[in-house]
């Protein structure tokens, strides 16, 4: 079965230095244990493929029904010295829930 | 002792809504209002203006904003307390005796924070053996030393504390923490002590809330957020703290938007990064503690934090000059739009290499098709396409370069792919790239200073 991240969860994005933190929460608690188990740190690296360049990391924040994700080498240098037009990557949470995991 | 405290948010950055801390004081009860006006980039302009006009390098907003809300604030006692000193607290603090005096308000106390700008001890302090290694990229110093544009330690809430137990009404700081602007009255008002990290922690926690304003009332909020109501006179968040550490996220009832357990957490993820060790001058906040509970209609009760005891160092922000860049834009229209964008990017990038122009990057963006999503985009139809800005941007240590490139535009309009609009704002300028340098310090190489300015 196919589920598409934009139907089970929300998400907000921002900068840290060059690196994009995507924070994606599960609106049920039963969504959130999909996202622990299917949303790993490859499959967002993978997604990101021609944003992202470095590596992923992936925290759990349970309590939130919610995980936390860090793009590195993802905003063209950061801030203030980014050419993109989304800078501070802004609107990669959003990207991120184009994704559809299969479960 | 007071039994809970309500503090708002009154600025999430500079420029941010003006009437919003109007708003705060005027439509309900508050006892605080926190505004945070420094964003990393804001410190190197106000370096820059100061370094003109020894009057200058705050935020200019607050005078205004103080002719407003003074007398308010008096007759309601409520303390206001804000980072827009930027790099000239006192210069600040100046300015809004004399808008009181103007008002003709008596018996003011200002605090002021002081010590957190470093730059002039930047070359002492290397000597002393603190390497200010980037935090990100393990670089030393020493590669930028020479381009340091301004230098800030990041106090925590304490210098603010301090400010207030000597009977400040109004508290501005230059490089202060978000988090420790609505730390700071909850360890006045409820005695807390620093050694207690969990109480350090849900007040840093309560910060982090506000710190963005209303992007935790419903702004920015990519869930349902539709049903945000009234969004045109959203109202700011407030923090209704209790002594034991618990505190309600919450808006004046006559105001717009919306507090949820989805706009409050996802307040509590933006810009993060290990959640269970966000570190601050004044503790390591742990976010995976966190509860949240929906106690009422736009009350949400915030619980359970802990935390651990604060580091031996001041995170240290440092900007720096890093060449120049501009960009530019024009828009193309059906038919064909995109492949008209494409060709006239193409054009442009053969002519700046005819010219043999410099650049670190030349980077090109369709907007209306891939600027935000990047390869994520999904791919259209060409007939479908009505318009499509091509937005292309480019940077160079080679001021010269960038210049030209600005000079390059506008000719497309005549000598490029037709059905072509929207160059109005004239020839983009160079403008400088200030970049940034993060980098820890030992606290005990730093001391912060208040002081007291009365009326």
């Amino acid at each position: 079965m196919k589920i598409k991240l934009k139907d089970i969860a929300h998400a907000r994005s921002g900068d840290k230095g060059d690196a994009a933190n995507i924070g994606i929460i599960a609106y049920k608690q039963e969504d959130y244990k999909i996202l622990r188990k299917h949303l790993t740190a490859a499959k967002v690296k993978k997604h990101f493929k021609g944003i992202c360049f470095g590596e992923v990391e992936r925290f759990e924040l349970p309590n939130l029904r919610a995980l936390n994700f860090l793009l590195h080498d993802t905003l063209g240098g950061g801030g203030t010295v980014s050419l993109k037009l989304d800078a501070q990557g802004k609107t990669l949470g959003a990207a991120l829930l184009r994704m559809e995991l299969d479960i | 002792m007071k039994e809970k405290i309500r503090i708002a948010s009154g600025q999430g950055f500079w420029g941010d809504l003006i009437e919003a801390p109007v708003q705060q004081v005027t439509n309900g009860q508050v006892d605080y209002l926190v505004m945070d006006y420094l964003a990393e980039v804001t410190m190197s302009i106000l370096q820059k203006q100061m370094n003109k006009n020894p009057k200058l390098g705050y935020a200019r907003d607050i005078p205004d904003l103080m002719r407003r809300i003074l007398p308010v604030c008096k007759e309601k006692d409520i303390k206001i307390i804000t980072n827009g000193g930027g790099v000239n607290p006192r210069a600040c603090a100046d300015a809004v005796l004399e808008v009181a005096k103007e008002l003709g308000i008596r018996n003011l106390k200002i605090g002021i924070v002081l010590g957190d700008n470093i730059k002039e001890r930047i070359e002492g302090l290397i000597s002393f053996g603190n390497d200010f290694k980037n935090m990100e990229t393990g670089e030393p110093i020493s590669t930028v030393k020479d381009k340091i544009l301004s230098a800030n330690v990041y106090f925590g809430a304490m210098p603010i504390v301090e400010a207030l137990r000597k009977g400040a009404d109004i508290v501005i700081t230059g490089r202060t923490t978000d988090t420790g602007l609505t730390l700071a009255p909850m360890i006045y008002e409820f005695d807390w002590r620093e050694e207690d990290s969990h109480l350090m922690a849900s007040g840093t926690i309560a910060g982090h809330i506000l710190e963005c304003g209303a992007q935790s009332t419903g702004g920015n909020f990519l869930g349902d957020w539709q049903s945000v109501e009234n969004m045109a006179e959203i109202g700011f968040p407030i923090a209704e703290a209790y002594p034991n550490g618990e505190f309600i996220i919450t808006k004046h009832e006559n105001l717009g938007g919306k507090v949820s357990f989805e706009t409050v957490a996802e307040q509590l993820l933006y810009e993060i990064g290990d959640p269970a060790e966000y570190i601050t001058p004044d503790c390591v906040a742990d976010f995976t503690s966190i509860k949240l509970e929906e106690v009422g209609k736009n009350r949400v009760r915030v619980y359970g934090i802990k935390g651990k005891p604060a580091t031996d160092f001041y995170k240290v922000s440092c900007s720096y000059e890093s060449g120049y860049s501009a960009s530019g834009s024009l828009t193309y229209s059906w038919p064909d739009a995109l492949t008209k964008a494409k060709a006239a990017d193409k054009i442009l990038r053969t002519r700046m290499e005819n010219l043999n122009l410099k650049f670190t990057e030349i980077r090109s963006e369709f907007v209306g098709y891939n600027s935000c999503h990047g390869p994520l985009a999904k791919q259209l139809n060409e007939e479908d396409i009505n318009e499509i800005m091509l937005r292309i941007a480019v940077r160079s240590d080679d001021y010269k370069s960038v210049e030209r490139f600005g000079k390059e535009i506008a000719p497309l309009i005549l000598t490029g792919p037709p059905a072509v609009t929207g160059f109005a704002g004239g020839r983009p300028k160079p403008s400088e790239v200030v970049a940034y340098w993060p980098a820890l310090l030992l606290k005990t190489f730093v001391t912060p200073e208040v002081q007291i300015l009365s009326l």
